[in-house]
């Protein structure tokens, strides 16, 4: 086949191709050197510091002799260290639980608004993600306040008990899932919205001539549908909320008595507050392992999508 | 929705009525939630705008925290002109402008490059995905060795000055932005770029048809490069101390909160007027933020 192609090209045709194949190679190093900075940035910046907190949790405090797997063996032996793994668990697991059935609620709610009057409840809805996280949580610690807390002063209005919210342990823990729900609920919202709008409208109207009930178009047909972006969306905030430092440093910084810690703010106190840097990279190296499983299924998820498309 | 279904043995009319009703009533509900979830939603900022009209006095009384018997603006007076809280501003404002710029000018032009089909352009989307993933609370460690090390063999200081940040914002945005974009420009048609190649445009001039119908994506992945490096508190507050250095949100939370005389009216004040360029670009670029958000993630 290509030979009589071939056979029949004119030395212009030929001529052109040559240049084409020219301007491919061409093309493909422009490209390259265009990603040259980026990958320069995150060679020298994400990929070298990932694996240089290996090195460096193998070694002593004063970073002088190399102790192997020393620290982690340390680390391991520790009631808090445990206590921290516990808390992080539960912190991230049942955040994103919350955050999702949040925003999938919520995101119903505003879908079943006409079109021209959403656009204002998702605007207003958003605001929690879009106020810093370090500001937002001060307004909450300051609505926690031990002696001024304003959520006390309508519980004592309503005759209920006050609360202790950052002085209970258990309080403590509800209050810093409780903040990290609300900063991350309407980015859940928001794409669950997203999804939601995706999903055909003659589906519904299929099912309503069946008869079905709005539970069962929820569950049937949306859950369905929506499923490969609910996982996306639950996995990435899994991700984000599993290395949470802003809302546990600033509300609680770990206490009371390290009750509260996640991860980031138990290495961050080794590091940099206690000075001893191979143990606080030990410590934020135990994130790794649920970081590289979540992005596994996140990578996955996006291929099957992109497979289905 | 059920009443619907049970009247429509009866007649074609009623049938159409309750639908409608039903509907009605679907709505109703789906106000009465929403008001409920923003009320909830907008709590807090509502509280720091209440307490940052109050005077330390009405703070510290057992009047109603929830209402302003005495509104003042003393704490925005009070707060506008302390220079340290003037250098915090300033600094956050420097900082996040310089890595929007940075992280634009190579974000943009790694993001483009996978239109160009080059051997490598699928192993960089993946590349550039996983470095996203890569939080900061997993860096900063070996980050701030590496900066200690870096003054130990070459005398440079780069620990306690605000512009180290500029460095290191980029490890968060740069992964990010250019992942949002590639997922925007992924939803641009390729014939655009190919008709381009066959009216005989040269790279320069396939940016110019390109450009302006990837602006949104562009503009929506500015947005974020921006909040992010407004946000961050976990560099300011692991690699500057002096006062004169710190980013808003550090400043803020290490030396207005001294002690345990808590300036609440001032801390709030600050915390409300730190959260305004965040909420003001995203008050009147709403759009973009929303469509930037859904596109790192569904477009992949």
């Amino acid at each position: 086949m290509a030979d009589v192609v071939a056979r029949d090209l004119t030395l212009s045709t030929a001529h052109r191709r040559l240049t084409m194949q020219k301007f491919v190679r061409r093309k493909s190093t422009i490209a390259f050197f265009m990603c040259l900075p980026l990958i320069l940035v995150v060679a020298c910046l994400v990929v070298y510091p990932a694996f240089y907190s290996i090195s460096l949790a193998m070694m002593n405090k004063s970073m002088q002799h190399f102790v192997g797997f020393g620290n982690f063996a340390f680390l391991l032996k520790r009631n808090t260290f445990w206590m921290v793994v516990e808390q992080t668990v539960l912190f991230a697991v049942t955040a994103v639980i919350f955050k999702a059935l949040i925003g999938f609620i919520a995101a119903h709610f505003v879908h079943n608004l006409p079109a021209k009057g959403q656009r204002k409840w998702r605007g207003m809805l958003l605001i929690p993600w879009v106020i810093p996280p370090a500001m937002s949580t001060l307004a909450w610690f300051w609505l926690f306040d031990p002696s001024y807390s304003a959520f006390n002063w309508v519980f004592a209005q309503l005759g209920i008990p006050q609360v202790a919210w950052l002085g209970n342990p258990y309080w403590a823990r509800f209050a810093v899932i409780l903040v990290n729900v609300w900063v991350g609920s309407p980015f859940f919202l928001i794409m669950y919205l997203a999804a939601l709008k995706s999903v055909p409208e003659q589906l519904h109207e299929a099912a309503m001539i069946d008869g079905a009930s709005w539970w069962q178009k929820i569950w049937y047909i949306n859950l369905p549908m929506m499923s490969n972006i609910i996982q996306i969306t639950a996995l990435f905030s899994l991700i984000v909320t599993f290395a949470n430092f802003d809302i546990v440093k600033i509300l609680t910084n770990g206490g009371p008595v390290d009750q509260t810690h996640v991860f980031a703010t138990w290495a961050f106190n080794w590091a940099i507050s206690g000075n001893d840097i191979p143990l606080g990279a030990s410590v934020s190296l135990f994130m790794a392992p649920i970081l590289a499983l979540a992005a596994v299924l996140i990578l996955r998820n996006v291929r099957q999508r992109g497979n289905e498309a | 929705m059920t009443t619907a279904i049970a009247d429509a043995g009866h007649t074609p009319g009623v049938r159409y009525g309750s639908i409608s009703q039903g509907r009605r009533r679907t709505l109703y509900w789906s106000y009465f939630f929403l008001i409920l979830f923003v009320i909830v939603f907008l709590t807090p900022p509502v509280y720091m705008f209440i307490t940052s009209l109050k005077s330390s006095a009405e703070i510290s009384a057992a009047s109603n925290p929830w209402w302003v018997y005495n509104p003042t603006l003393s704490n925005y007076a009070d707060l506008l002109t302390q220079k340290t809280y003037l250098i915090f501003f300033r600094n956050s404002a420097v900082v996040s402008l310089c890595v929007v710029t940075i992280t634009m000018l190579i974000s943009v032009l790694a993001a483009f490059s996978p239109r160009m089909k080059f051997w490598g352009s699928a192993t960089l989307a993946t590349g550039v995905f996983l470095a996203y993933l890569i939080p900061d609370t997993l860096v900063f460690i070996p980050l701030f060795k590496t900066f200690a090390f870096i003054h130990d063999k070459r005398g440079i200081e780069l620990i306690n000055h605000w512009w180290v940040l500029i460095i290191l914002l980029p490890t968060l945005t740069v992964p990010f932005c250019t992942w949002i974009m590639i997922g925007y420009f992924a939803s641009i048609p390729k014939e655009l770029d190919e008709a381009a190649l066959i009216d005989g445009a040269v790279y320069p001039d396939a940016d110019k048809i390109f450009i302006p119908v990837a602006l949104p994506g562009i503009i929506a992945a500015m947005i974020f490069c921006f909040t992010v490096s407004w946000a961050n508190f976990l560099y300011g507050l692991a690699f500057t101390t002096s006062a004169d250095q710190l980013t808003l949100p550090v400043g803020i939370v290490t030396t207005l909160i001294r002690g345990d005389v808590y300036a609440w009216g001032q801390i709030m004040t600050g915390a409300l007027l730190g959260a305004a360029p965040p909420l003001i670009i995203y008050a009147f670029l709403m759009d973009y933020y929303i469509a930037g958000l859904t596109a790192g993630a569904t477009k992949g």
